[in-house]
């Protein structure tokens, strides 16, 4: 937890009032469990034969497979996205300016729709133009052109944020814009925006979970499945919820830890792009590296 | 093109239909997503877990995932909305933890000095918060609270897999209906830019406007 800032020792006054508005959270988060778990039992929803299958190892395994899937696919779509992205970057800051344009409207038209539309073309639109994708492949090309339209973004403000003389200090060296770009610049970029890619990360594979639209066995389909077989739907689908929950916080934390690192190294030189995760943790990070540095 | 303009009601209406969605979803997280970050940056300690409990579960979960344990989970302990309420409640929901996160990090980014002047001034911190904080805050994270915006522009999209009118739903609908794939794809992929790329230029201009030079 962070400390807060806003506030130094509170005085006599101010602990009482803290006091009473910790009571007054206390009671009131201690009101809304018991609400819920009375409205649990009432409606039937504690009784122990709708959490059995949550024991059962062939339950746990068929939720396991699908979470397996679910990484899976976010492996791959977040692999050939950041390819794709990094010469999306690549392309937008070339001296030409037919690739410049080209790239500019990949990005702004794939970064501007709904991901659920690019899912669903490419699953039932994209058969009807003679390209039959497997469920698998239809989710992983709608994850990976939306993503790479949105990396493509980030290692270009990464490269952008890099000192100038890293480019002149290249060219001085006789590399060419590849050269340059390849070996010396994206690395650089791609260290510096770390965190944001990783929380960009968490954002797609939550999004993988729009493999239910197309029926793809992803996490959340499973459980949809097995809460039509189990007629539990609360249960099942709670059930995934927790193990996304368990992967995106774990996830989460690591670019956090990242991103405080990077602050620790660069000052306040890790950027921050704008419809990228959104996750600023700048209070943590001023904190630790605070602490660090003491 | 005949497609669209045969089906121009639909469209129409499933525009409107993400339109509504987004301002009013919008709304009700700002708020939400304010709130709760003054939660997360408050001294009481409770209130910090309170807000930080809701930030990291609410935002862990995968949005179709809420919509279907909200829609079809919560009827089982007798929780029913209309699928247009229970819309607006999930993407406010969803959408306030990003603008709880995005408040929060511009209120650290306001310069200690602001709120220890207001405390000496004898401000309480609520009045601090409402009254020197919040005000700056809000002013740094324009550009983050944008992206938030946009990004549910695209995520009422998502509101299809309860079958609320909206323009991914229309898409749906009309290429069942008529088995046209490329018109109805262009125009709906032409109309979510009509939004989103305005938007962008909005958010932009409105940062352009507000923001203070330090």
């Amino acid at each position: 937890m962070t400390a807060p800032v806003l506030a130094d020792a509170l005085g006599p006054r101010g602990r009482r009032t803290a006091r009473i508005v910790s009571v007054v959270t206390a009671a009131a988060v201690a009101a809304a469990v018991t609400l819920a778990f009375h409205r649990l039992r009432d409606n039937g929803q504690l009784d122990a034969d709708l959490y059995r299958p949550f024991t059962q190892w062939a339950a746990i395994r068929f939720y396991l497979v699908g979470l397996l899937n679910t990484l899976k696919v976010a492996a791959v779509a977040m692999v050939l996205a950041m390819a794709i992205g990094v010469l999306l970057a690549l392309l937008r800051l070339t001296r030409s300016l037919v690739l410049r344009v080209v790239a500019t409207i990949y990005v702004e038209f794939f970064r501007g729709l709904p991901l659920y539309l690019l899912i669903i073309f490419s699953a039932f639109a994209l058969p009807n133009y003679g390209i039959d994708l497997s469920l698998m492949t239809a989710l992983i090309l709608g994850l990976t052109v939306y993503n790479s339209s949105i990396l493509g973004e980030v290692f270009r403000a990464g490269i952008l944020s890099l000192d100038r003389g890293q480019t002149e200090a290249s060219y001085a060296l006789g590399l060419g814009y590849w050269q340059t770009m390849l070996l010396v610049l994206v690395p650089q970029a791609a260290r510096r925006m770390l965190p944001t890619i990783v929380s960009q990360l968490v954002t797609l594979l939550k999004d993988t979970s729009l493999g239910v639209v197309i029926a793809y066995e992803e996490l959340l389909r499973r459980s949809q499945i097995a809460a039509e077989f189990f007629g539990n739907t609360l249960q099942s689908v709670a059930f995934a919820a927790v193990l996304y929950i368990i992967v995106n916080y774990s996830l989460g934390r690591l670019a956090q830890r990242l991103e405080v690192r990077q602050r620790r190294r660069l000052g306040a030189g890790a950027i921050n792009v704008a419809g990228a995760g959104e996750d600023l943790a700048i209070v943590a990070a001023q904190g630790e590296a605070g602490r660090a540095d003491r | 093109m005949d497609v669209v303009l045969d089906n121009l009601d639909e469209f129409l209406g499933g525009m409107q239909g993400t339109v509504v969605l987004t301002l009013v979803s919008f709304a009700c997280a700002f708020v939400l997503g304010v709130v709760v970050a003054g939660f997360r940056v408050s001294p009481v300690s409770p209130l910090r877990f309170v807000g930080a409990a809701y930030v990291n579960v609410v935002r862990n979960i995968p949005l179709p995932a809420i919509f279907i344990l909200f829609y079809f989970g919560l009827p089982n302990v007798g929780i029913g909305y209309s699928r247009f309420t229970a819309s607006i409640i999930i993407l406010a929901g969803y959408t306030g933890t990003f603008v709880a996160e995005a408040v929060r990090a511009g209120v650290n980014s306001v310069a200690r000095g602001q709120a220890e002047a207001a405390r000496s001034l004898g401000m309480t911190f609520p009045q601090t918060m409402r009254t020197v904080i919040v005000p700056q805050a809000l002013r740094t994270v324009v550009q983050p609270i944008g992206s938030v915006f946009i990004a549910l522009i695209k995520n009422s999209a998502v509101a299809t897999v309860i079958s609320v009118p909206n323009l991914t739903k229309s898409v749906e609908r009309v290429v069942t209906d008529t088995a046209e794939f490329t018109p109805v794809y262009l125009g709906a992929a032409i109309a979510y830019l009509l939004l989103t790329l305005p938007s962008e230029q909005a958010v932009g201009w409105i940062e352009r406007k507000v923001a203070i030079r330090r």
